[in-house]
């Protein structure tokens, strides 16, 4: 498909300066029109700067990008649409009170006198989204509609603004199984008609099923860019991101187990439909596995106290407990890392100290409530060493973190607490590959001394290789066991399937 | 990778970079403290400071519970008009059992039973802060209006007046007249800032209102009893409300529904000027102490320029303006 010409995007040694870091360093890479090209590196490689540089949201400190031959620097984000360019970000740019019709037209809409054409409106959005193969209303709410027919209004956007290039940032985090094929054969159709495509994510499936050709970055500088993906084999990306072998990445080891730590018996709630019971023993790695809205999230905010539960009971170290709130829970040594760290996480305008001492703090307070800040400052100093925390000072603001070293904060306030079950829902999302073994590390870890982990994830190969034992949850209820002898990929797999559309 | 680096203090942020941070705000007051001296006749005299103290104190006792609201993500209105309810209350007790004692109290748990139910209905019932406390705002003025009758009640209580003109120390000039004194009122706003900012920074309430503020349901899954703290900081900025009408009130000698009209306004922005941000998780008891002041001098340089009123109008709201300006600027930098 590429020719012997200069390909149609360039990025032309490309340097972004920022006070005190280099984010990049000289990028030069092509990207073929007609073909998908992804875009891998560890978080804080660079890939992010570059689409940045892409979208016009920031400018290169030198360099330039060259498109179908012609030098560009965008001053804005609106001077590289007209050029031609859309980025599509993991979180949508999109107004959710407005139609989807609105969306895919919002600041060209149809008018007539200054007034909206809303007619010709809807008609054009409609054909927009027939293009793309989606059958949905366009006078309909963007809010109605589920995650993936949100990335799909998104894309329509893009094409109505005659987008050649498009980039596609990490589109697939956070979207269903079925969804994310629709997106592929979207994806491949624009690359039919000739665009060319850039494609950031993390997963390695993904980019050799989908992908063309691939760029990898680390630390701000190119690594390689493969112009075929044919003849090399993940091992190898994962190489160049790193700069070194990862052979095993889980290094799973037996270990023993103790007694049974926590017992949960009949748990139903919101999202949970019928009674969930089931045990952890002492030192257990006990992986959650399930599809987006099986319920997962859900079952383990039902333990953690953060929505009440309507019937069952929960027992600590034999002990029952009753778990009414957060507070509860953590009193019981019942913990819990969330999903989403930015909106449950982290309190991204306070310090990595302030973050990190967020819960264990009530405990070391003298009368009146005033905290101890020698002792405060001393854990957090523990725990960010301990867990090897990359930042400047723990008076950094947490949100200038790199998403691993948030996630890792927020593991040292937990492991500040006095934890017996250990609850980690999709702890290695949006996470480089040198941390997620980190953290992988410091799971089997917590499990040796006597921890028991609940890990929840959407990636069936990191459960399978962190857990002793695999629950699967489908469409809010606890569907399947598997031993870890007994867990091959296909078998939970299936179990997870929805029954009614397993057959789709 | 594996190499860790948290040096116990920043290398970056140490120095300059963070005294600005702190106490950017106290720099700007104490230039314009300076300039003020120098520009604005009879400014810099003891008498004027004595009268800038008194002034802005009822504005500054409001303003460190209002610190707290604004550093949870919350808002309240409705102190405009608890300050001359607690007036009204005060002295209405007063004028029927003479008992300064049962006056205060009842003043203080009237405006603590308001903010019981402002923080009740945010933090239970999820209603926005704004019109949660306009809707209390306009109730409790209501309420003061009907115990007054529509009239002020004048103050004859020794006991009280006694108590809002103490004064320490006090410097008499040659002719035995009082050259300078700061009065009761401005110790207690001096003592809530420097209690409240203490409760900010050093205690547990204090912490979790600002992870609050920046976070709330991160807080909430950390373990924070979030609706607990949120109501605490109604009741207490309903009390303080309520103690700084009667303050207000024994310093005139009449409880009066009418007066301090738009304070409320005066109090958020003093807070906001001061560099506390009004969407919550960022606030320090120095700025409120900076906006105060800066209000409060701006305001009497303009009086004692004999600026029209309606003119002074448009300038504090221009200085608001450019204080926000300049902090969201600093801030993107």
């Amino acid at each position: 498909m590429s020719t012997a010409t200069q390909p149609y995007l360039v990025f032309d040694e490309i340097t972004k300066t920022y006070p005190g870091v280099q984010a990049l360093r000289g990028v030069s890479f092509g990207v073929e029109k007609g073909t998908v090209h992804a875009l891998m590196g560890e978080n804080g490689a660079g890939k992010s700067t570059l689409l940045k540089a892409l979208s016009g949201a920031h400018q290169p400190t030198t360099g330039c990008l060259l498109i179908d031959g012609h030098a560009h620097v965008f001053a804005s984000t609106s001077a590289a649409m007209a050029a031609g360019v859309a980025v599509i970000y993991q979180e949508l740019h999109l107004v959710p009170e407005m139609t989807v019709a609105e969306n895919i037209y919002l600041g060209h809409l149809p008018q007539r006198g200054g007034i909206v054409d809303r007619t010709r409106l809807n008609e054009l959005a409609a054909i927009q989204l027939r293009r793309l193969g989606e059958d949905i209303d366009p006078a309909c709410k963007l809010a109605r509609l589920p995650i993936g027919q949100r990335q799909m209004v998104e894309i329509a956007k893009a094409l109505t603004r005659g987008a050649k290039v498009i980039a596609f940032d990490e589109p697939t985090s956070s979207l269903s199984a079925r969804e994310i094929e629709k997106l592929f054969t979207v994806i491949r159709d624009l690359r039919r008609e000739g665009c060319a495509i850039l494609y950031v994510t993390h997963r390695m499936e993904e980019v050799f099923r989908l992908c063309d050709a691939c760029t990898v970055l680390r630390d701000g500088a190119h690594v390689r860019t493969h112009p075929s993906l044919q003849t090399i084999t993940p091992d190898v990306l994962v190489k160049d991101m790193v700069g070194r072998d990862i052979t095993d990445v889980y290094g799973y080891q037996p270990r023993a187990h103790g007694p049974v730590a926590l017992h949960v018996s009949g748990l139903a709630g919101p999202g949970v439909l019928s009674p969930a019971s089931f045990t952890i023993a002492r030192g257990e790695i006990l992986g959650l596995f399930g599809l987006v809205g099986a319920g997962r999230t859900e079952l383990l905010k039902l333990l953690f106290g953060a929505t009440p539960a309507t019937e069952g009971s929960i027992q600590v170290h034999d002990v029952p407990v009753k778990v009414q709130s957060p507070a509860d829970a953590i009193r019981a040594g019942i913990v819990y890392c969330t999903e989403d760290r930015k909106k449950e996480g982290i309190v991204p305008i306070r310090s990595v100290l302030e973050n990190c001492n967020l819960s264990a703090r009530r405990k070391h307070v003298s009368l009146g409530g005033v905290i101890n800040e020698t002792w405060e400052r001393k854990n957090a100093l523990t725990q960010t060493t301990a867990l090897a925390v990359k930042t400047p000072s723990l008076d950094q603001l947490i949100k200038h973190l790199s998403g691993g070293n948030q996630q890792k904060v927020i593991l040292g306030r937990w492991l500040s607490e006095d934890v017996k079950v250990l609850m980690l829902d999709e702890p290695t999302r949006g996470i480089d590959v040198g941390a997620k073994s980190e953290i992988y590390k410091l799971m089997f870890k917590l499990a040796a001394e006597g921890m028991a982990v609940l890990v929840v994830s959407s990636d069936l190969p990191e459960v399978l290789g962190l857990a002793d034992r695999v629950l699967v949850m489908r469409q809010g209820r606890l569907a399947d066991e598997f031993s870890r002898a007994d867990a091959a990929p296909e078998r939970v797999l299936a179990a997870a399937l929805p029954i009614d559309t397993a057959a789709a | 990778m594996t190499a860790s680096s948290v040096p116990a203090s920043s290398p970056k942020f140490g120095g300059a970079a963070a005294l600005l941070d702190r106490a950017g705000m106290l720099l700007i007051l104490a230039l314009l403290v300076v300039v003020c001296s120098f520009t604005v006749p009879n400014f810099a005299s003891p008498n004027n400071a004595e009268s800038v103290l008194l002034q802005v104190s009822t504005v500054g006792i409001v303003a460190t519970t209002m610190l707290f609201c604004l550093a949870s993500g919350n808002f309240d209105l409705s102190v405009g008009t608890l300050i001359p309810a607690g007036g009204v209350l005060c002295a209405l007790v007063l004028k029927d059992t003479g008992n300064l004692v049962l006056a205060i109290g009842a003043a203080l748990g009237f405006g603590a039973l308001v903010g019981l139910i402002n923080g009740v209905v945010v933090a239970k019932c999820k209603i926005n802060p704004l019109i949660t406390t306009l809707s209390t705002m306009m109730m409790v003025k209501g309420v003061a209006f009907v115990f007054a009758d529509g009239k002020s009640i004048g103050i004859a209580n020794d006991a009280i007046l006694n108590l809002a003109n103490a004064a320490f120390p006090i410097f008499h000039n040659a002719r035995g007249g009082v050259l300078f004194q700061i009065t009761a009122p401005v110790w207690i706003c001096f003592a809530l800032f420097f209690l409240f900012g203490f409760l900010l920074n050093r205690t547990i309430f204090g912490r979790n209102t600002l992870a609050i503020g920046g976070n709330e349901e991160a807080a909430r899954l950390a373990g924070i009893p979030v609706d607990r703290v949120k109501i605490t900081i109604f009741v207490l900025q309903g009390a303080i409300a309520a103690l700084a009408g009667v303050l207000l009130a024994s310093r005139m000698g009449i409880g009066d529904p009418k007066t301090a009209q738009g304070i409320e306004l005066s109090i958020i922005s003093a807070c906001v000027l001061g560099g506390v941000s009004l969407t919550g998780g960022v606030g320090r008891m120095s700025y409120v102490i900076a906006g105060v002041f800066i209000m409060g001098i701006v305001e009497n340089a303009m009086n004692l320029l004999s600026i029209d009123s309606f003119y002074q109008y448009i300038v504090r709201g221009a200085i608001l303006l450019s204080a926000v300006l300049f902090d969201r600027f600093r801030t993107r930098r």
